[in-house]
């Protein structure tokens, strides 16, 4: 009967694990193979070996890898991605907080409904969302114009929002806000409103309350919402492509470009590699903080 | 009819069940008590086929269970949790086995009818479970577990998520059950008092092992060993060591009380100078400011330390000479106030030879 | 008892929150309806824009693709799912969580340019086949995670009540573990619709120069200018996803909060 069960158990993983090792292991795989290899005379990868007098050699290279560390523009894009992504989650955690805080101190029967309420602009289409800011931050709208009026009376240039890295961490703000604001609310939610009271009765202020008891115990939702907000944030082409003109770029983009445009795969490989390392170390990281953390809060 | 042949169960390095044997009768109410992890559970899940033993036999009326799985044994379990189906009504729940058992159409209404009828709820039928109380959900479940008449019936602490008051309605009715269905009766419960109360047998296990197999009164007051004693009701156990046996009498010389007289267990065989244990019932001391000792008890003298009122009885904790302590329990049952005793009075306690009882 | 409501400050703090995730969706909607080119400056109500986008062949021709690829991924990736949850519930393959959610957790370009890669040196042909691999490839994960969800909500002694009671592993599945996970398998299938029909991304990859879908034709447009148009198309698509919403909340509200 064991053994039955066992065979079981493996015959009902066996047709996801096959179709993920296909369409997501070995692409995987391919791609780092990739990044060892010439490009194509005409994009795509040249082949890896060649037959030279009868005899087989192998054709690959370190050139992708010392390129990306030759040219100081692409070890420069990527520090500005992190920068971003990081500005990012930084300020979504500010933004995201007191609205987490405020639907877990509401009444039970309205959470359910504000939740909605966040989670309902996420769900509309991503370009969308993208679009929205195009049309606010476009050089015929108000908001341009208004702040315009502003910089002329302090005798100042105009300033053009559209094509800027303020429009670009803007939408990248806009766009993760809801990571970071579920993960915070479904810690906070948890927390125990008899500490506050027992803080306050041993003497602890409001800000002492919060400071002391309160943010402790949200660090592991924050770590969550952190790893949501930073990962996509880091990969993203779309919204510095729509929104950030030429200054605005990310990493995200060359890798776009590599891929599309000037077709050099190999080198877009190395550029991807890197930034799935990137990904895989947070997320051990954020695995990692996420036990302790747990412990810690005993949430 | 069930016999259990030296039984073990690992998980990992934690040994669950350690060479168990038992032999159950057919129509006994049987109960396996223990603390928490003791491995009851995890003997009823192999009686049930839940999990596999890792050595050892299961025999029902002689056939080995263990290469049956759980849907081949006539052995249903009502679970603590209840389990339920929820998207099924009360009737579609008691009904499940009887369709499993391809029973008809005409059958399967006529059966649960009658079970509902026996416990008392025949106008549940088509509720869903969600829809009943606590006790209506236990009642139930039990239903649901006796409507295929199975040749035993396993119930895995099914009160502990009653209240107390309820709990003590749905014992009787337990009782009357059993009685009236006729079926074997397998219980699990660490609750010491329901253990007392429902069964004909009571295995105590402890850390994977049975210390004691015994009818409840033989258990109370002869306990096998000093977890039995312990486990089991409130309580002294002093340490002692033999001074001299004979068949019926054990003289022993106990630290701070000196050597007095007490009863064993005829299985048991103490010689001189083995340490053991002297076990006495607070219930079973006399006390009083001054008492008059008769030729088969022995007395002492001391004052009273702390003490507990109860209400329906007072548990007084008496200071002997030496720092000696023990505890006794009056019951209060004069009319009116009843004098109690005070801390710091003098008392004097004795009690009979053959209440003290000796554990190795 | 201080703490059981929000303070003033906390409330208005979290006002401006929602503020800032609707206004601009309300923008979009608003232009939508403007009777001007520009999306600047209001001037007048109009339907247009939407008498427009029914006559527009390639949007309605990307829609209906969409929709196609959007099914299809949705019932391969909720088969998958579904047993791939049941597996992971399981924990018999230590290393299947990894691979079932590694592409959740990776950004959707990744995902993109690798899947690109393999399907062009072993020469599939881009079009819609490859963008529903691809879509099922990242949808899996988001199934099994509902169905996985359930699965933990669910009390183990249900099945082996069943089984204990005379049910066969098949009948205990089939009688109790599906109908109980239903909501969940729903659920998942709504969210793999879902994310398939709202894909720019890992779509912009594996797209070949004949397919194209819904956010495609509206990256296209959007590159080009800003038109009202596309304020049309983003507005009836928040509509279909409202609807998608709010029957998904019907049928299960905890998966949302995934």
């Amino acid at each position: 009967m064991n053994r039955a069960e066992r065979l079981r158990n493996h015959l009902m993983a066996l047709p996801p694990a096959l179709y993920l090792l296909l369409f997501f292991a070995v692409p995987s795989v391919m791609m780092l193979f990739a990044s060892f290899r010439y490009p194509g005379e005409y994009g795509g990868l040249a082949p890896w070996y060649y037959i030279e007098d009868g005899q087989l050699s192998l054709d690959f290279t370190l050139e992708n890898w010392l390129r990306l560390f030759e040219s100081g523009i692409y070890l420069g894009l990527l520090f500005k991605s992190l920068g971003y992504a990081l500005l990012t989650t930084l300020i979504c955690t500010i933004m995201a907080y007191p609205l987490a805080l405020m639907i877990a101190r509401s009444q039970k029967r309205f959470r359910d409904l504000l939740l909605l309420l966040v989670i309902l602009p996420f769900w509309s289409n991503f370009l969308v969302r993208i679009y929205a800011w195009m049309i606010i931050f476009s050089p015929q709208g108000a908001l341009t114009i208004g702040l315009n009026h502003v910089t002329g009376a302090l005798g100042l240039e105009p300033i053009s929002l559209m094509f800027s890295s303020t429009a670009v961490i803007t939408c990248l703000v806009y766009v993760h806000l809801p990571f970071m604001i579920l993960p915070l609310y479904a810690n906070l939610e948890k927390h125990d409103n008899r500490l506050l009271d027992a803080a306050q009765d041993l003497g602890a202020n409001r800000f002492q309350c919060f400071w002391l008891i309160t943010w402790p115990q949200s660090l592991p939702g924050i770590y969550a919402g952190a790893i949501l907000v930073f990962i996509p944030s880091l990969g993203i082409f779309a919204i510095p492509d729509l929104l950030g003109g030429t200054n605005g770029i990310m990493i995200g983009n060359v890798i776009k470009q590599q891929f599309v445009e000037s077709r050099d795969w190999p080198f877009g490989s190395v550029l991807s590699l890197v930034l799935t390392g990137i990904t895989l170390l947070l997320v051990l990281l954020a695995a990692k903080l996420g036990k302790t953390g747990g412990a810690n809060s005993g949430t | 009819m069930l016999e259990i042949n030296a039984v073990s169960r690992s998980f990992g390095d934690f040994v669950a069940l350690d060479n168990v044997s038992l032999h159950i009768q057919a129509g006994e109410f049987f109960t396996l008590l223990g603390p928490s992890g003791c491995g009851k559970t995890t003997l009823l899940r192999l009686i049930a086929g839940f999990d596999q033993a890792d050595s050892g036999q299961i025999l029902l009326d002689g056939k080995s269970l263990c290469a049956l799985p759980p849907e081949l044994r006539p052995v249903h379990t009502v679970f603590q949790s209840y389990a339920l189906f929820p998207h099924m009504t009360v009737a579609e729940n008691i009904a499940f086995p009887l369709r499993m058992a391809k029973m008809s159409k005409s059958e399967i209404a006529h059966r649960v009818a009658e079970v509902l009828d026996d416990v008392r709820l025949p106008d549940k039928a088509n509720h869903c479970p969600d829809a009943l109380s606590g006790g209506q959900k236990q009642r139930i479940a039990i239903a649901r577990a006796l409507v295929n008449r199975p040749r035993l019936l396993l119930l895995d602490e099914p009160l502990s998520a009653l209240d107390a008051k309820l709990r003590e309605q749905m014992q009787i009715e337990l009782i009357n059950l059993q009685k009236e269905v006729g079926i074997t009766f397998v219980y699990v419960t660490h609750d010491q008092g329901e253990a007392l109360a429902l069964s004909h047998r009571i295995a105590v296990m402890n850390k994977g092992e049975i210390s004691q197999i015994d009818e409840p009164s033989v258990l109370y007051s002869y306990p096998d060993n000093r977890f039995v004693a312990d486990f089991i009701g409130q309580c002294n156990i002093l340490d002692a060591k033999v001074v001299s046996s004979d068949a019926q009498k054990v003289s022993i010389a106990v630290a701070g009380l000196g050597e007095l007289t007490a009863t064993a267990n005829p299985e048991i065989t103490f010689n001189s100078g083995d340490s053991c244990a002297l076990t006495l019932r607070p219930e079973k001391i006399r006390l009083a400011a001054t008492l008059e000792a008769g030729s088969d008890e022995v007395l002492f003298s001391g004052k009273v330390h702390d003490m507990l009122y109860l209400g329906d009885v007072t548990v007084y904790i008496i200071e002997l000479a030496n720092g000696v302590l023990i505890e006794a329990m009056l019951a209060n049952d004069a009319p009116g106030r009843t004098r109690l005793f005070d801390t710091g009075d003098a008392v004097q306690i004795a009690w009979r030879i053959d209440a003290g009882h000796l554990v190795p | 008892m201080v703490h059981n409501r929000p303070s003033k400050t906390l409330v208005s703090a979290g006002v401006l929150v929602y503020l800032f995730l609707y206004i601009p969706l309300a923008v979009v909607v608003i232009f939508s309806f403007n009777d001007s080119k520009l999306n600047a400056e209001w001037v007048g109500f109009t339907w247009k824009w939407y008498e427009k986008l029914i006559h527009n062949e390639n949007i309605l021709r990307a829609a209906g693709n969409s929709l196609i690829i959007a099914i299809i991924s949705a019932a391969m990736a909720t088969v998958l799912g579904t047993l791939a949850g049941l597996a992971i519930h399981r924990g018999r393959q230590k290393w299947l969580p990894a691979l079932v959610l590694g592409p959740i957790a990776m950004p959707d370009i990744l995902i993109g340019v690798s899947l690109l890669l393999m399907f062009i040196l072993l020469n599939v042909s881009l079009g819609s086949v490859s963008i529903i691999l691809a879509h099922v490839s990242f949808c899996i994960g988001f199934v099994a995670l509902a169905v996985q969800s359930r699965l933990a909500g669910m009390d183990q002694s249900l099945i082996e009540a069943a089984r204990d009671l005379g049910a066969s592993p098949w009948q205990s599945f089939r009688l109790i573990s599906l109908p109980l996970l239903m909501p969940g398998i729903i659920a998942g299938a709504l969210m793999a619709f879902t994310l398939s029909i709202d894909d720019f991304v890992i779509t912009f990859f594996t797209a070949g120069v004949g397919s194209s879908t819904l956010p495609l034709e509206i990256y296209s447009m959007v590159k080009i200018a800003v038109t009202p148009e596309v304020n049309a198309v983003s507005t009836l698509l928040m509509l279909v996803t409202l609807t998608l919403i709010t029957v998904l909340s019907k049928i299960s509200p905890t998966v949302l909060r995934q």
